[in-house]
């Protein structure tokens, strides 16, 4: 029998500024950016654990890393503002994908509803802690 | 014949489970610790180092670690998966992340029992 390889392209639209991402979509997105982010900030913060519970000399050290700042920016503590959301999205966002994945909420409306509630707790989460920590 | 590739998913459930279980157990573990940190009496190093001294802390913080690591480890490799087609390039990626998160590992390791 003779074996006729049809290969159809699949087509594709990705077209980064034409996708108009419904909300669902947007955490969805978001998942992918924060758990990229927490990935290559890993080293950076298993250093300020290290540090903190380091030696007086590393613990000092980390204070002036903390405390770095450019243009009258503070852009340590910023990014690490950054991450406290990244995580606390990742965070709300994996809770919604677990419920989904129990066919809790797969309808259009709930899934819509969710998907802002985890963009608004996480975001305010990362205010309150924000200025807890500060 | 299935045609298998050297950096596919190894096309089973295995993974997909434990990117969640682990996600699970860090959820719990996230919860955990601000309960402790926000009990704290004062704010202090001495008071964290003190809480990342005790003996359950450092047992659960290391399974977070691990946890997060194994999470990392497929959830990276996925995006790899997604975006990175030639598949030397894709084995090199998959080998580095691997090697970056063992070495991690062993650094927790270090930081938490020589406290």
């Amino acid at each position: 029998m003779a074996e006729a390889i049809v290969r159809k392209e699949r087509p594709k639209y990705l077209n980064l500024v034409q996708i108009r991402l419904p909300l669902p979509g947007v955490v969805s997105i978001l998942h992918r950016v924060s758990g990229v982010g927490l990935f290559l900030a890993l080293g950076g913060l298993i250093w300020v654990l290290g540090a903190s519970l380091g030696t007086p000399d590393q613990l000092e050290c980390l204070r002036v890393v903390l405390a770095f700042s450019l243009l009258g920016l503070p852009v340590v503590k910023l990014v690490l503002l950054g991450l406290l959301w990244a995580y606390l999205h990742h965070f709300c966002a994996g809770i919604r994908f677990l419920l989904l994945d129990m066919h809790i909420g797969i309808e259009l409306a709930p899934a819509r509803a969710s998907a802002v509630a985890v963009l608004l707790v996480s975001l305010s989460l990362t205010v309150f802690l924000g200025v807890l920590t500060w | 014949m299935v045609k298998r590739l050297v950096v596919g998913a190894h096309y089973g459930f295995r993974d997909w489970l434990a990117q969640r279980v682990t996600a699970v157990v860090m959820a719990i573990y996230t919860v955990y610790m601000l309960v402790r940190v926000f009990s704290l009496p004062v704010y202090d190093n001495a008071a964290w180092r003190a809480l990342m001294a005790g003996g359950f802390t450092k047992f659960v913080t290391f399974l977070f670690a691990l946890a997060l690591f194994y999470h990392a480890w497929v959830g990276v490799r996925d995006i790899w998966m997604d975006y990175v087609k030639p598949i030397s390039v894709r084995l090199t990626l998959h080998v580095l992340t691997l090697l970056v998160l063992v070495g991690y590992a062993g650094w927790v390791a270090q930081i938490l029992w020589r406290l």
